[in-house]
C-alpha cells in the first residue's frame, strides 16, 4: 500500500492573520483590568467588577451596552447556557433518576428522568421501573441533542428532550469547536441541500448525519438507534466534506451557521474531501466563504 | 563576593550587549492549539515556553473539597531545553516547586469567586531554558488564561532582576547572567494594583539595595504588562474581524 504524506515548509505555512482584513470601524477592544468606566449610573454585568468606583474588565473582548448594564463579552470562552440553547451532550454517567451530560461548560449538566419522553405515551407515569431501565435507554457514552431547560443556582444546565426533534443520535459524526463560533439562531437544525443534516448545538458540538427520510422522520425523539442500517459510500463522503468544512471554517475563525456552512461546501467542490486537511486548502475555503458571506451581507 | 563574573562591562553593557534596564526581546502568541480552551507561546529572548489551560470544567470528586475553584498546574522542561540534554521526570523537586509557584501567583489574579465547583488546569512546557524560565512560564500562563477567556483581576506578569558587583541593578537575567554568580531575585506582580503576588530570592545582597532592585522588578513587570496587553489586543482584533465582529454584534 502507498500512501501519500503531505510535508509543507515552514516557509509556506499559512498566515491566518491575512483573514482579518481591513476594517476602518474596529470596535475598541478591552483586557483584564483595564478601566471601563466611573461607576456612577452603571450597573456591571459578565465580565466586569468595581474596583474603587470604576468599572474594570476582567476578561479580554469587546464592550457591551444594554441600557445600563455594562458587560465585556469574550471572544471564546466556554460554553455557557442560556434557557432554550439547543446542545448536542454526551452521557458521562447514569444516576439515580438523572442522567449527568457533558456540555463543554462550566460544570457537568443534567438531565432528569422526568424530561425525557419514555416510549409509550407522552404523560406516563415514571415508575421505579423506569428507573431500572434507564441504562437501557441511555447509556454512558451515548449522544444526545437536547435543548437547555434550567439553569441552576451555580451554573448547571438542566436539559430536556420532550419533543420529537431531540433525542438519542444515531449514526453521524460529532465535530468539537469553540462555541463561541456557533451562532446563535432561530433553527439549530438543517438539512443542508448536499444530502446531510447538521445540529448546530450552541456549546461548540455539531453533530453530521445522513438526512432521514420522511417515513422515518417520526421514530426520533426516543432511543431508537438504528446502527445496522449502511450508510452508502456518496453519503458519508458528504459527511466527510462537511466535518472538514466546518473545521476550515472554525480554523479561519468564522461563524458556523447554515448559510456559511453551505458556502464552504460548494467552494470546497472542486477538491477533494481528504485535500481539505491542507493549510492552505482551508485558508482558501475561509476566504472565498468569507469574501461571499461580505457580499450577501452589502446586497442586504 | 570574590571569584563572581562583573556581570557588567566598563562601558555599561552586559554580557548579551543589553543595557541595565533592557527586557530581552519578547514575542508572543495566543491560540496556538485547537484542543485546550486556552493556550499561548511566549519568548523571552531564548527563553520558550508554551502553555494551555484547560477549563473552567467540573472538579474531580476526590479533590473537590467544598466550594473552592481548584487551580491545577503542571511544569515540566523538555529534554533538549538545556545545553544538556537530559530526561526529566515529571514529578522532580524542582518542577513540583515551581509548580506551586505558579499556583500560588496565578490565584492571585484568577477570580475565582466566581468558578464554584470548577477547576483549571495549567501546563506548562519549557521548550528552550535560558533564564527566568519561572517568569516566562507564568507570562505565557497569564496569556493562556486571557485566550481561555477566565475572568482575571488583572495581568499577572512576572520579571527577574539582579544586582552587578557596581550596585547597578539588572532587569530579566539571562541563563549566563544566573549562574555566574550574582544574586536573583523573581517577582510576580499585580502591576497596576501594584501588589507582589510572589516574590523569591537567591544569593544575598545588602539589604540597602533591595528596594532598588525590587523597583527594577516592578519596572520590569509593568513593561513586560504593557507588551502583552497590546499582543492580546492585537490577537483579538485579528480573530474579530475575521468574523466581522458577528459574534459580538
Amino acid at each position: 500500500m502507498s500512501t501519500n504524506a503531505m510535508i509543507e515548509l515552514a516557509l509556506d505555512r499559512v498566515d491566518w492573520n491575512d483573514l482579518a482584513g481591513n476594517q476602518e470601524q474596529l470596535p475598541r477592544v478591552f483586557t483584564p483590568g483595564e478601566v471601563l468606566m466611573p461607576e456612577s449610573g452603571f450597573m456591571r454585568g459578565h465580565g466586569t467588577f468595581v474596583e474603587e468606583e470604576n468599572i474594570v474588565a476582567s476578561v479580554a473582548g469587546v464592550i457591551e451596552k444594554v441600557n445600563k448594564l455594562i458587560s465585556v463579552r469574550p471572544l471564546k470562552s466556554r460554553y455557557v447556557g442560556e434557557i432554550g440553547d439547543v446542545v448536542v451532550a454526551r452521557v458521562l454517567e447514569v444516576g439515580q433518576k438523572r442522567w449527568r451530560v457533558d456540555t463543554n461548560s462550566r460544570l457537568d449538566s443534567t438531565l432528569l428522568l422526568s424530561s425525557v419522553n419514555l416510549p409509550g405515551g407522552e404523560l406516563r407515569r415514571r415508575s421505579a421501573e423506569d428507573e431500572q431501565m434507564m441504562r437501557h435507554y441511555l447509556d454512558e457514552g451515548d449522544l444526545i441533542s437536547a435543548e437547555v431547560q434550567n439553569i441552576f443556582e451555580e451554573g448547571t444546565l438542566s436539559l430536556y428532550t420532550r419533543s420529537l426533534k431531540y433525542g438519542k443520535l444515531s449514526q453521524g459524526m460529532l465535530v468539537k469547536v469553540f462555541p463561541a463560533l456557533v451562532k446563535r439562531r432561530k433553527m439549530h437544525f438543517h438539512n443542508l441541500p448536499c444530502g446531510a443534516s447538521v445540529i448546530l448545538g450552541n456549546n461548540g458540538y455539531i453533530w453530521i448525519a445522513p438526512t432521514k427520510g420522511e417515513e422515518q422522520e417520526g421514530g426520533e425523539g426516543g432511543f431508537v438507534q438504528n446502527l445496522n442500517e449502511v450508510v452508502p459510500r456518496s453519503e458519508r463522503e458528504v459527511i466527510a466534506r462537511l466535518r472538514n468544512c466546518i473545521l476550515a471554517l472554525a480554523k479561519c475563525k468564522l461563524m458556523l451557521y447554515d448559510t456559511s456552512i453551505q458556502y464552504a461546501y460548494e467552494e470546497s467542490l472542486k477538491y477533494e474531501p481528504r485535500e481539505l486537511l491542507q493549510q492552505h486548502v482551508m485558508f482558501d475555503i475561509g476566504q472565498q466563504t468569507q469574501a461571499r458571506l461580505r457580499d450577501v451581507d452589502l446586497v442586504d | 563576593m570574590s571569584g563572581r563574573l562583573e556581570l557588567l562591562s566598563e562601558q555599561g553593557l552586559r554580557l548579551d550587549g543589553r543595557r541595565p534596564h533592557e527586557l530581552r526581546h519578547i514575542k508572543c502568541k495566543l491560540g496556538v492549539f485547537e484542543q485546550p480552551d486556552g493556550s499561548a507561546y511566549m519568548e523571552q529572548g531564548n527563553t520558550k515556553v508554551l502553555a494551555a489551560v484547560y477549563g473552567p470544567h467540573q472538579a474531580k470528586a476526590k479533590k473537590a473539597e467544598g466550594n473552592e475553584l481548584i487551580i491545577n498546574c503542571q511544569y515540566s522542561q523538555a529534554t533538549f531545553s538545556t545545553s544538556e540534554r537530559k530526561n526529566r521526570p515529571r514529578g522532580d523537586r524542582k518542577s513540583q516547586e515551581f509548580k506551586m509557584y505558579l499556583q500560588q501567583a496565578l490565584s492571585a489574579a484568577i477570580k475565582s469567586e466566581l468558578y464554584p465547583r470548577s477547576q483549571i488546569d495549567i501546563y506548562v512546557e519549557v521548550l528552550q531554558a535560558d533564564g527566568a524560565n519561572y517568569a516566562v512560564s507564568l507570562n505565557a500562563a497569564t496569556l493562556a488564561l486571557i485566550d481561555a477567556g477566565i475572568c482575571l483581576n488583572e495581568f499577572v506578569v512576572a520579571c527577574t532582576a539582579s544586582l552587578s558587583k557596581s550596585n547597578i541593578p539588572l532587569t530579566d537575567i539571562s541563563h549566563v547572567e544566573e549562574v555566574s554568580g550574582g544574586p536573583k531575585l523573581t517577582i510576580a506582580a499585580l502591576p497596576t494594583a501594584e501588589k507582589i503576588a510572589f516574590m523569591e530570592m537567591s544569593e544575598r545582597f545588602h539589604i540597602d539595595q533591595l528596594e532598588t532592585v525590587i523597583e527594577t522588578a516592578m519596572a520590569g513587570c509593568r513593561e513586560i504588562r504593557d507588551i502583552l496587553e497590546a499582543a492580546v489586543k492585537e490577537h483579538l482584533i485579528h480573530i474579530g474581524s475575521a468574523a466581522d465582529w458577528a459574534r459580538v454584534c
